[in-house]
């Protein structure tokens, strides 16, 4: 019986297990060094919040695995012998394989500052790192100000985290407004605005130089690159994720920034494969990224590759970009390409509507030579995916689609409805044109 | 006893603190309840009807004040935050002591009432004396313990369902459903019934009661005295006792086609109405597992087969046996119960076969031969009619399900096992709506496309106990009996990826294996299979 190997127990690893025992009967082993179980990596901050326990972020029960053929093993790879197909672990011991997924995930990436082994210096992306932050700022007392270096995704989560537990959080971030390298400046204006509304203090357009400790080697302040000293007992890194490949430093698989992967998902190795935020596309597929640190993509590529291993090869084609987020009390979702003044490409042109509130808005994208709809960043009203990937599909242009927006909505029944307000603001401007 | 890990680390307690307005108003809130302590305790008050409502706005208010302290100073959202850290919300040590007080309380309700102060004959003391002012403008007579409980209960509604829409302020629906349940439990739980109560005379003399309250939740709807009741005062009784077959066999399922059967779980019923409000806080301890799943199926519908016997029973045991004085004798009320319910086995067979799963055909079909079984004993032996006599089925399932398992465990056990236990293990009319939902309605919960990031909030927040999240991240809309519609899955899903819907019934189930969002080749060769 055939051997896979998978590391990593994350949505990648877990998603192509599941297909791969769908489709066939093989031995199938996941290896991880950092849970018993998989976990939704998401959901992390909401155990720190007390909305859900440890068990509630798990998706399978116990006897899911069982059930299903699934062997766990916890253990850390810290080699691999790609002659022998065999992994070595950290432990003691070795495995062997026939086919190895490598689905490993990611890492706080950080810059190499001055201070980043004190206590107190922490990112948020593994299990690991939440029992750290539950360690480090378990309520004001211990911990009354958190210091963020960068905005994002992994930010936000951060500031709301520590402002449930009424921890003062400042945020340090590069931009004029909050994750405005990603966000058109619209959007990014009304999220920082929101940010703010929640008592972060926002620190536009600045960076961190250093971070200093105390004699216990404890965080005790961070300086900015403006010289200003802002005392704080917990440093959250913020500035993004690198893939988590340190392992096969003295491997013969080849990789860059992740593990280099062609289309089918298959390193240099024949045998060896890699999916989800450790993989790295030789060539970017359309205006992806070459390296994808979404849960979706995880996903997505999971099912791509148990097809691959199970004898039907396919390559990892997706589909219209989406992805979507919450920041605090409003909810995002992105559909087809929109992107921030920096990346925006010479056709792209943009179409804002702000609600009154300043908790909902939407951004068109679209084409501005032929009228074609490019992409939607839509905040605080909730859209169907299902109908913007049909119109992104159709190649629908921008009027049709804001003349039927209304068939997209998602939110829930006897909500307020703005299809007509943003019509008007859509009017209006093209009249001006 | 406690099973829930409060704090990963040993460092420190994350800040749960109330603020001062809270402080004051949960003092307020219970001076008000004290001084229904010292009426329990005998204390006489001298001016009941001032002192009663001294208590009662006293509780409301100081209900309310909380709640408006709590979230108004906070932005519209989703107020979750703590929940797993308190011990009231996470089986904590004042869990516990909640848990205990409401359960004696019942205990003392359904079988103790003499020391709430109630006296069949003669004057009240106690707690129900100082209710009998109040009962005296509702319905011109003495307060009994029940009288006492509708008062309380209705209270706990309406001051839990402010605090409620306070903490959704933001989701018109849980803001309509609510008002919904509020108005319902205050008029026609509440004050009809007593209304009711003063038209009857010495001649005059129907049934009061709360007239949403539909045989099989109202498990004597059909007992003796009150058919009797109904059919003696004329054509109002004529036209509620037919209000009363007409709601379980004719509008029940038209409106749960249509809505689900939410329409009457989380916007009309009562004991659903207590659970969205006051029992709101310990939604998140309903168990989600398989095996609870499993066991709930067992017990819900062992509830509604009793509930059918039963009221077989009873009804056979007071009809007649001569067609030539009224045309219901025994006999044609025995053999229609047993065809109505051969065509309802039937039909599900037909039509509905694929979509039941191993145990639900196992069950209907022994559920089904036993009960026929039992009929045609009845018929070919003479003997007596499912074994035991209707009054010896009555009273155990009187004790049993309406006393034990609705009052003190429903309610009793909210802060243990959640707030939803009786809607979910016992209720009969749950089993009903259920079925219709199941099998033949609109409503479903759609899910978006491939959004979903499985973290757990939809399924933790489910009162129901249904693992949300196992259909949402398989992209497969959720159709299950037991949904009651309270919407609050779509509502904490931070990615948008749920919503309560009506719709067509073609593809109203569709599971998907690769979700959308990926290559159209890959997902139509893998969904196709």
């Amino acid at each position: 019986m055939e051997h896979i190997v998978i590391i990593g127990n994350g949505i990648a690893g877990i998603t192509a297990a599941r297909h791969i025992r769908k489709l066939s009967d093989k031995k199938i082993t996941i290896i991880s060094a950092e849970t018993d179980h998989f976990f939704s990596r998401t959901a992390l901050m909401y155990v720190y919040m007390g909305h859900m326990k440890w068990r509630d972020i798990e998706p399978y029960e116990g006897w899911f695995w069982e059930k299903n053929r699934l062997e766990l093993k916890k253990a850390y790879v810290e080699g691999v012998d790609t002659k022998t197909k065999t992994l070595h672990f950290k432990e003691g011991g070795s495995i062997n394989y026939d086919k190895l997924i490598i689905a490993t995930g990611s890492v706080t990436n950080t810059f190499g500052w001055e201070g980043l082994e004190l206590n107190g210096v922490q990112g948020l992306v593994s299990k690991q790192d939440l029992e750290n932050l539950e360690k480090n700022a378990p309520n004001n007392k211990v911990c009354p100000r958190a210091v963020i270096i960068g905005g994002g995704l992994i930010g936000v989560e951060m500031a709301e985290m520590l402002r449930s537990r009424k921890i003062a959080v400042t945020m340090l971030i590069r931009e004029n407004y909050f994750w405005a390298n990603a966000l058109p400046n619209s959007d990014a204006k009304m999220i920082s605005h929101h940010i703010i509304s929640h008592g972060v203090d926002l620190r536009r357009n600045s960076e961190l130089s250093k971070i200093i400790g105390d004699d216990e080697g404890n965080v005790r302040a961070v300086i900015t690159k403006h010289g200003e000293e802002i005392p704080c007992n917990v440093v959250g890194i913020a500035t993004g994720v690198k893939p988590n490949i340190s392992f096969l430093k003295n491997s013969t698989i080849e990789t860059d920034k992740g593990i280099l992967v062609n289309r089918r998902l298959q390193t240099n190795i024949e045998d060896i494969f890699a999916i989800g935020d450790c993989a790295q596309q030789r060539e970017p597929i359309g205006l992806r990224p070459p390296v994808e640190a979404v849960w979706y993509t995880g996903r997505m590529m999971g099912e791509a590759l148990a097809q691959t291993i199970c004898g039907k090869t396919y390559e990892y084609n997706p589909g219209n970009w989406f992805n979507s987020a919450k920041f605090f009390d409003i909810e995002y979702q992105t559909y087809g390409w929109v992107f921030s003044e920096e990346r925006k490409k010479d056709n792209e042109a943009q179409f804002h509507w702000k609600c009154k509130s300043k908790l909902r808005c939407i951004t068109i994208s679209y084409d501005k030579n032929t009228g074609k709809f490019l992409g939607i960043n839509t905040f605080g009203i909730r859209m169907k995916q299902e109908v913007f990937d049909r119109w992104l599909n159709e190649k629908r242009d921008v009027d049709y689609v804001i003349q039927n927006l209304k068939e997209a909505n998602f939110d829930p029944e006897f909500y307020r409805r703005y299809e007509k307000e943003i019509l008007e603001e859509y009017s209006k401007i093209i009249e001006k044109v | 006893m406690s099973t829930v890990q409060r704090n990963m680390s040993l460092t420190g307690e994350p800040p749960k603190t109330i603020n001062t307005q809270q402080k004051i108003a949960s003092f307020i809130g219970l001076l008000g309840l004290m001084i229904l302590f010292l009426a329990f305790f005998n204390v006489n008050f001298p001016n009941k009807g001032l002192w009663l409502t001294a208590s009662l706005t006293a509780i409301a208010g100081g209900t309310i004040w909380f709640s408006i302290a709590a979230y108004s100073q906070k932005h519209a959202g989703i107020k979750n935050d703590g929940v797993y850290f308190k011990s009231l919300t996470s089986k904590g040590f004042w869990a516990w002591i909640l848990g205990i007080s409401l359960t004696l309380f019942y205990v003392l309700l359904y079988w103790f009432p003499q020391y709430l102060g109630f006296a069949q004959d003669g004057n009240n003391t106690g707690i129900v004396a100082l209710f009998d002012p109040f009962s005296q403008i509702l319905n011109g007579g003495p307060a009994s313990q029940w009288f006492v409980y509708g008062t309380l209960y209705t209270l706990a509604i309406l001051a839990f369902g402010v605090k409620f829409i306070m903490k959704y302020r933001h989701n018109k629906y849980e803001k309509l459903r609510t008002y919904s349940v509020m108005f319902f439990q205050l008029g026609f739980a509440f004050l009809i019934p007593e209304l009711m109560q003063r038209l009857n005379s010495e001649t005059f003399s129907l049934p009061y009661y709360d007239l949403k309250n539909i045989w099989p939740l109202n498990y004597y709807n059909f007992e003796q005295y009150r058919v009797d009741d109904f059919i003696s005062s004329g054509d109002v009784g004529i036209g509620l006792l037919i209000f009363g077959v007409a709601s379980i066999l004719i509008i029940t399922p038209i409106l749960t086609y249509k809505y689900g059967k939410r329409w009457y779980c989380s916007w009309v019923c009562g004991c659903g109405g207590l659970a969205e409000t006051a029992g709101d806080p310990f939604r998140h301890l309903s168990d989600k597992t398989q095996v609870a799943w499993k066991v709930e199926r067992w017990v819900v519908h062992s509830v509604l087969v009793f509930v059918v016997l039963m009221t077989t029973a009873v009804v056979h045991s007071y009809l007649g046996d001569d067609s030539s004085k009224y045309w219901l004798t025994k006999d044609t009320f025995l053999i229609s119960v047993a065809v109505f319910l051969s065509i309802v086995f039937a039909g599900v067979w037909i039509f509905k076969r694929e979509e039941l799963q191993k145990d639900a055909r196992i069950g209907s079909i022994a559920y089904f031969v036993i009960i026929i079984a039992l009929v045609a004993l009845h018929f070919v032996t003479g003997k007596k009619l499912f074994l035991f006599d209707a009054e010896t089925l009555r009273s155990s399932y009187g004790f049993i399900i309406g006393a034990v398992f609705s009052g003190v465990i429903g309610v009793g056990f909210y802060p243990l096992l959640g707030n939803r236990v009786w809607c979910r293990f016992g209720c009969p009319m749950a089993a009903i709506l259920g079925f219709q939902q199941r099998l033949f309605s609109k409503f479903r919960i759609t899910v978006n496309g491939g959004q979903c990031i499985s973290c757990g909030n939809c399924s933790t927040y489910c009162e129901m106990g249904i693992d949300v999240r196992a259909y949402a991240q398989k992209g497969e809309n959720i159709v299950r009996s037991s949904c009651v519609g309270c919407g609050i899955c779509a509502a904490v899903c931070p990615r948008g990826v749920l919503k309560l819907e009506n719709g067509p019934l073609e593809n109203r189930i569709s599971s998907n294996e690769v979700l959308l969002g990926n290559d159209l080749d890959l997902m139509n060769y893998v969904n196709q299979k």
